[in-house]
């Protein structure tokens, strides 16, 4: 006898969805109907990231101590509350990086193995991110620009941060 | 935006032209952004959202990349039609639940589009057809940098693009290949190639159907982390890692071609008689059967239809896309008589297009 389907309870579950994810495999059984109602017979449709609730628990599992000691944190701009997010995984506001700043660090780390974007800018937003910034930018892409032994590519970063520091020193 | 012509024709992107195309079925490239001054998706208020509909609807009109594209209103759509949208891959399941203000703006080829309203307020993708990381991303890219004259995106300096699942913060880039894995899947090799896909840091799923078989073969590979790596990084490292998949797989169907060609090309046949010839058919069996026709084709087996028309019915076969065929509801043994309709015809069509295949 096929196990019932986790979705409507009813029918057997003919439809066996198994996602590996951080390592871990989370498994889903439904029936056709169930399967086909949330577009999972076929072919997938988006990547869907059940990480959220993934996410609360690894934040959970790491910073209840930390909420203890320094209380309740709200953002001031949206309102959202720390244990919001921890329980749903997801943000309120762009403010609430800053305000969740110093809990969120670890957690950015765990996921991404860092905390510092590395990538474009937006174009018009130059303003932002100051010569000091963009100097810090360019150390970074050389040392990997070196790690990788791109030494040509490598010389070319180093001749464009001289530059830069020349005109901030101007 | 016309839906009826839609119902048609599948996604142009999926038409096999791309390279690679015997292996890799279609390529994307999403962004993730949010605009300055706006809550995230879930925390904002329902007006809002509508003045950030109309904030990328301008935008996206004003952009060349957007050219004769047109915005959908979720709320104003049929639970049909937004399924129908989903299975063109177009929109997400978020996007589609239609209580909220939510919209599609698509371009014409369906190549770009933007989700408004998602979880965030822009999900910007890119579909390339066949294995086209470089393409994808600058498409993604050139689209981005057109929307970012007429928006203000949250961004940081240090976390980069901010959104609101921390998972994406950073580029809030995921590039992603959806890849045909049949004989790595028969010679059993598949759990340990996707188990060291995971360890190099990347994301893997499968699609599993009835019993422990995976459906149709299809896997879809992509980035995991949008911290610490640029795009550019990111797209390198997939591309990389993918290349590597595509050559195990090759080598499989080698080492298959060489120890068990009579099997091999006893399934192909069956299937493509099968398909071509049956009377009712789940999706599921839709799915299986092209994956099978799809292995014959990459061998080079003469007769059977082209990957065009196989990519196609992957999509063409799906239950909204044959409501909206059939303009009515269907129960499921009505749509598997319908669906069998429909891919006989077009297989049919596709064998009379190119001069190939049984006539039957």
């Amino acid at each position: 006898m096929p196990k019932p389907c986790q979705n409507c309870q009813k029918n057997p579950a003919t439809v066996h969805l198994t996602e590996i994810q951080d390592n871990r495999m989370t498994e889903l059984h439904l029936c056709q109907a169930c399967a086909e109602e949330k577009g999972l017979a076929s072919v997938p449709a988006t990547p869907k990231f059940s990480i959220g609730e993934l996410l609360a628990n690894m934040v959970d599992g790491m910073s209840t101590t930390e909420e203890e000691r320094v209380g309740p944190v709200q953002c001031p701009s949206c309102g959202m509350h720390y244990s919001t997010f921890r329980e749903t995984g997801r943000l309120g506001c762009a403010d609430c990086y800053e305000a969740f700043g110093a809990k969120l660090k670890p957690l950015l780390r765990r996921i991404h193995g860092s905390t510092r974007h590395v990538g474009k800018l937006p174009a018009h937003d130059g303003a932002v991110v100051t010569p000091q910034r963009q100097v810090q930018r360019l150390h970074d892409e050389l040392q990997r620009a070196v790690e990788r032994e791109e030494f040509e590519r490598a010389a070319e970063i180093r001749d464009r941060i001289k530059t830069l520091e020349r005109e901030a020193r101007a | 935006m016309d839906l009826e012509q839609l119902t048609r024709e599948a996604s142009p992107w999926l038409d096999a032209s791309g390279p690679h195309s015997d292996l890799v079925l279609s390529t994307r490239v999403r962004l993730a952004r949010n605009l300055v001054g706006v809550p995230f998706t879930h925390r904002a208020r329902d007006e809002q959202l509508v003045s950030v509909l109309g904030a990328v609807e301008r935008a996206a009109e004003g952009a060349a990349a957007f050219q004769r594209g047109g915005l959908l209103k979720m709320h104003e759509l049929t639970p049909i039609d937004r399924q129908f949208l989903v299975e063109r891959h177009l929109v997400s399941h978020e996007l589609s639940d239609g209580a909220r203000p939510r919209g599609l703006y698509v371009a014409t080829g369906e190549r770009l589009s933007i989700m408004v309203n998602e979880e965030d307020h822009l999900r910007l993708q890119a579909l390339c057809s066949g294995f086209q990381l470089a393409e994808a991303w600058a498409l993604a890219e050139h689209a981005d940098e057109e929307l970012e004259g007429a928006l203000e995106y949250a961004f940081s300096d240090e976390l980069g693009y901010l959104t609101a699942c921390p998972t994406n913060v950073g580029t809030g880039m995921r590039a992603s290949v959806l890849i045909h894995l049949p004989a790595l899947v028969l010679t059993k090799q598949i759990d340990k190639v996707l188990k060291s896909i995971v360890q190099v840091g990347l994301a893997v799923r499968g699609l599993y159907g009835e019993g422990s078989q995976v459906m149709g073969n299809l896997f879809q590979i992509s980035n995991q982390t949008t911290l610490g790596h640029s795009e550019q990084e990111s797209v390198e490292s997939l591309d990389r890692v993918s290349r590597q998949i595509l050559d195990y797989e090759e080598r499989a169907r080698d080492v298959l071609m060489r120890d068990a060609k009579g099997q091999i090309e006893d399934k192909v046949w069956r299937a493509y008689g099968s398909l071509r010839y049956g009377r009712s058919m789940t999706s599921e069996e839709v799915i299986n059967l092209c994956s099978a026709i799809r292995l014959g084709v990459a061998l080079g087996f003469a007769g059977l239809p082209p990957l065009k028309a196989l990519n196609e019915l992957l999509v063409l076969t799906q239950p909204a896309h044959l409501t909206r065929r059939a303009g009515r509801e269907l129960d499921a043994p009505e749509r598997n008589v319908l669906r069998a309709d429909l891919v006989r015809s077009h297989l049919e069509r596709a064998n009379y297009e190119t001069g190939e295949g049984s006539r039957g």
